[in-house]
């Protein structure tokens, strides 16, 4: 255990990714027309999965940033694994 | 009659039981005879007639049919020993992995257990797309314990060497785990946790993947040919059952006779491995079973997989009507829209069209041309659907008379259809375009030149394939959406695909080169082919007499209030010039469309040439106008090129003799050189670079040496060019061939390399066996002293050959690699579509991309990728840039 552990959240190629909590996934589906089956998944065990603690069920938002196409916003659903 | 279409509403893959291949079998196979003396089947051989009749007059002794309505019937082999299905081993691997050796427990708690089969059921429920990750996530979880929750026994690595084989890890050395072995751990699982690692075992219990029974297919499904010798010849399946009927007996008598164990393990590998090439004949790690000649043997997975294989072969490989392949040749004088299609062609080729009272006289007049006079037709169908074959019908003339609104004509193709155009390999969209009919003499497809780059056509023997669309929203949808016009944007990089090439483009510098004036006679005729039907401008002299410029008939084309500054091709070089006041006459400026100054080539009018001239016409006037532009303005350019008369002969690469000695010295020059750092390095004195060794530095020293030496002599001999010589108006206009090309011809053709290195490879130490072993210099490693235009020695043209091949070969290794990564890319892509949210799904809604291409920008309709060009419209606007 070092005194200072390191957040992937923090290195610079990591963009944004922010918990969606179980209570606000209906609304986010209807906002970007989407059932729970379509979206793309990201499991429990993933470095920022297990960093922001997501739950399964709960919806991580990831905001990336790109020189030519600017902002971009995926989401993804957190599965066990 | 009741609806007789069903519909299939679910299909359930499952594996067989031993008792299902018993009951479906009519035949246990316990012989590896298949013939007696008579050439009559053997009774429980592999031929056994209860298998199925393929032999016309016989009768099945199991359904009574004979061999046209017989189905045949599926035999089975009761083997010695359990073999692995090796299709199941990767579930086999799992399964052993994550249950107990000793109790068939799934090595998680019962309170998991529980807790996980109660999550199972709400997710086939609720989430049933998430039960892949959730089986995956129990089998890996539960391949972690070491320990058995339930029955407190250890638990063993288990280690799998492919194809077939496990092992065990016990106190650090590793025990085989034979099949029956295998076969009892699987079906000690409970049910309740088969279910958990996502198998039903209502339907597919584990211990079925080990066979103790093997089914023995029908023989329609592998019937022997007769050769023409006599001699019957087995399908490779037949083959492949006879080794293992033979090893399963084999095993058999040695069980019985209790031989040794090693002497049974043998047979029961052996088994296994004829098994095991039975069902896939192409797996790693086993050696593939041969025939007797060597060739590998095709067996069940070989029959499916692949190009030739029942799915890509057979299931996916579509073959159409209305289709004709032939030889393709130029034809200058179509629209880009158009195809020539040959009459003889035209004459096989038909639209089905419906007779009107508004075009019953044209339909009479195409019954009574019949089949083999153009404009004709093939077949009549009648209103209660009946097709009559006018090659077989005597009288057409009161047949054409009987014709009357509803009846069906199928005419010939005529000018103003409309057919879908290809050239293989079909790698974009562009591969495939509609172009309009007109029906030619002469037995090939004509185009028009300036298509060949979105088909990456030539005319050395290309052939492509014309498609006739046979209804009416298909014709909608070619003229609509593929019409070549619609087309000159490509997708892949935000510019036009369709431009001029080669010929229009010294024709397009030639015509608006500021030494070319023009008679009246030369502007009729040039204006004439290009079906100009508007005012001839005021000349631009009066005297001595009328003369006019070519950038004159060039701004007759333009639309009125188009504007352009671009640099042409021909600006480099010696023509350099930054901005539009050029002497040089080589910076665009078109303004209120008048080409003001800047002569037209590549840069403005070229194919895969963004951010054009033409470019912009395509954007901003659109496909009609472009189209417009291309069939009139470009044959412009052609037909002046060819007043002009435009060749290339010797004289454009010679060069005078003081040239020629300028370009020697330079040559010695670098030869002295080589040898003095050859002679250095010989004396030690030679610094290696980092990281080379002495001799690699030896050779990237030369390399630049002569490299540079080249290029000297390729300089003297492009500022003796003649500015006018056509060769070298190719190579600046961009037509055909560069700068190098030329020095190549006039100067020296410089080092020939292989895989980036001069050429050593051949005899020991030396490419030839005419130098000495180890001779570094410049002769003797690939370099050639002399041009084309001085001629090869023999030595030369060998090291040329030498390296020439390297190309040929490149070509040929991307082509194949390319070819293969397109079609991994078409088949992950195929079915994304873009949804009216601007979001990129799969055809059941699951995402790919949440804006497509994150920006919702199409490539073909934008300028090189971006949305908003705002420089292009200031320059639109204010006319002027920066
Ligand atoms: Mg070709
Ligand atoms: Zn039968
Ligand atoms: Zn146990
Ligand atoms: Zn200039």
């Amino acid at each position: 255990m070092s005194p200072k552990k390191f957040s992937v959240l923090d290195h610079v190629l990591v963009p944004k990714h922010e918990r969606i909590p179980i209570s606000e996934v209906p609304k986010v589906l209807k906002e970007i027309n989407a059932t729970i089956n379509q979206l793309p998944l990201i499991r429990t065990s993933d470095p920022v999965a297990r960093e922001l603690g997501a739950q399964p069920g709960e919806l991580i938002k990831i905001e990336r940033e790109d020189e030519y196409t600017g902002k971009t916003i995926v989401y993804r659903l957190v599965v066990i694994g | 009659m009741v609806d007789p279409i069903k519909r299939i509403s679910a299909i359930k893959l499952s594996v067989l039981s031993p008792d299902e291949i018993r009951k479906m079998s009519k035949v246990q196979i316990i012989t590896a005879e298949t013939y007696d003396d008579d050439g009559l089947p053997i009774q429980g051989g592999v031929m056994d007639p209860r298998l199925g009749v393929i032999e016309p007059g016989q009768k099945c002794p199991v359904c009574g049919n004979t061999m046209h309505s017989c189905p045949g019937h599926f035999g089975h082999i009761e083997l010695a020993k359990p073999v692995i299905h090796v299709g199941y081993v990767k579930y086999i691997y799992d399964l052993l992995r994550s249950t107990c050796w000793k109790c068939g427990r799934v090595l998680l708690t019962d309170k998991e257990i529980n807790e996980y089969l109660d999550l199972q059921r709400r997710l086939e429920k609720y989430l049933p797309f998430l039960l892949p990750v959730f089986h995956e996530h129990i089998k890996n979880k539960a391949s972690k314990n070491s320990i058995c929750p339930h029955c407190g026994a250890p638990q063993h690595k288990i280690k799998l060497e492919r194809p077939t084989t496990f092992y065990e890890e016990e106190k650090g050395s590793f025990r085989k785990l034979a099949p029956d072995e295998i076969r009892n751990r699987l079906s000690n699982i409970p049910d309740n946790d088969v279910r958990l690692m996502g198998i039903d075992p209502q339907e597919s219990r584990p211990e079925w993947f080990v066979l103790t029974v093997l089914p023995v297919p029908p023989v329609q499904v592998r019937p022997s040919i007769m050769l023409e010798t006599g001699i019957r010849a087995e399908d490779d399946l037949t083959h492949k059952l006879v080794d293992i009927v033979r090893a399963n007996q084999r095993l058999r008598e040695s069980m019985d006779a209790a031989a040794p164990p090693i002497v049974i393990d043998d047979l029961w590998e052996l088994l296994q491995y004829h098994v095991t090439t039975y069902i896939d004949n192409e797996v790693p790690g086993i050696p593939p079973a041969k025939h007797r000649t060597g060739r590998a043997l095709k067996t069940l997975a070989q029959r499916l997989k692949g190009k030739e294989g029942r799915f890509r072969g057979y299931l996916s490989g579509k073959r159409v009507d209305f289709s004709s392949r032939t030889v393709i040749s130029p034809d200058p004088n179509i629209s880009i829209n158009e195809v020539g299609v040959p009459e003889e062609a035209a004459k096989i080729l038909t639209v089905p069209v419906r007779v009107t009272q508004w075009n019953i006289e044209e339909m009479r007049n195409y019954v009574i041309n019949g089949p083999y006079k153009w404009p004709g037709a093939n077949y009549i169908i009648r209103p209660d659907g009946k097709r009559i074959d006018l090659r077989y019908f005597k009288d057409r003339k009161s047949l054409a008379s009987s014709l009357t609104p509803g009846y069906v004509v199928e005419r010939h193709l005529i000018d103003g259809d409309i057919a879908l155009f290809n050239r293989q390999p079909s790698l974009h969209r562009m591969s495939i375009m509609a172009h309009v009919v007109k029906v030619l003499p002469g037995r090939t497809f004509r185009l028009n030149l300036l298509v060949c780059p979105p088909y990456n056509a030539d005319f050395d023997g290309d052939e492509m394939n014309l498609h006739i669309p046979q209804t009416e929203e298909a014709r909608a949808e070619a003229r609509e959406l593929m019409l070549v016009q619609k087309h000159i944007m490509s997708p892949r990089y935000g510019g036009p695909i369709i431009g001029g090439l080669q010929d229009y483009i010294s024709g397009g510098y030639l015509l608006t080169s500021k030494a070319t004036v023009l008679t009246k006679e030369d502007v009729i005729e040039l204006l004439g082919v290009a079906k100009y039907a508007g005012d001839i401008p005021e000349p631009a002299f009066y005297s001595p007499k009328e003369l006019w410029t070519g950038k004159q008939l060039v701004s007759l084309f333009l639309p009125e209030d188009f504007t352009i500054r671009m640099k042409s091709s021909v600006n480099a070089g010696r023509l350099r010039c930054e901005d539009d006041d050029c002497l040089h006459d080589s910076f665009i400026v078109i303004k209120k469309g008048k080409l003001l100054t800047g002569v037209i080539d590549k840069k403005s009018i070229g194919s895969q040439q963004p951010e054009s001239l033409y470019h912009w016409i395509v954007k901003e006037y659109g496909g009609d106008f472009a189209r417009e532009l291309a069939d009139r303005m470009f044959k412009m350019f052609i037909r002046y090129i060819e007043k002009y008369g435009f060749t290339m002969s010797l004289d454009d690469v010679d060069i005078p003799p003081e040239a020629q000695k300028e370009i020697k010295e330079i040559l010695n020059k670098a030869e002295e050189d080589v040898e003095k750092i050859i002679e250095q390095a010989r004396r030690g004195e030679l610094e290696p670079l980092p990281g080379r060794t002495v001799e690699e530095t030896v050779e990237t020293k030369i390399m630049e040496r002569l490299s540079k030496a080249r290029d000297e002599a390729g300089e003297v001999a492009a500022n003796y060019l003649d500015i006018f010589n056509n060769a070298f108006i190719m190579a600046r206009t961009g037509a055909r061939g560069n700068i190098l090309n030329l020095t190549q011809m006039s100067a020296t053709l410089g080092q020939q390399s292989i895989r980036g290195e001069r050429i050593n490879r051949g005899y020991r130490n030396r490419p030839l066996p005419h130098f000495k072993p180890g001779d570094l210099s410049p002769y003797a490693r690939g370099f050639v002293y002399n041009s084309f235009r001085l001629g090869l020695s023999p030595i030369e043209l060998f090291y040329h050959a030498a390296g020439g091949r390297e190309g040929l070969v490149d070509t040929a290794v991307r082509t194949s690699q390319s070819g293969y990564m397109q079609r991994r890319l078409i088949n992950a892509l195929l079915d994304v579509r873009i949804e009216y949210d601007g979001s990129a799904r799969l055809p059941d809604g699951t995402f790919v991309q949440f804006t497509y291409g994150n920006d919702k920008v199409d490539p073909a309709k934008s300028d090189h990728g971006k949305a908003v060009n705002v420089d292009r419209i200031i320059e639109r606007v204010v006319g002027w840039r920066e």
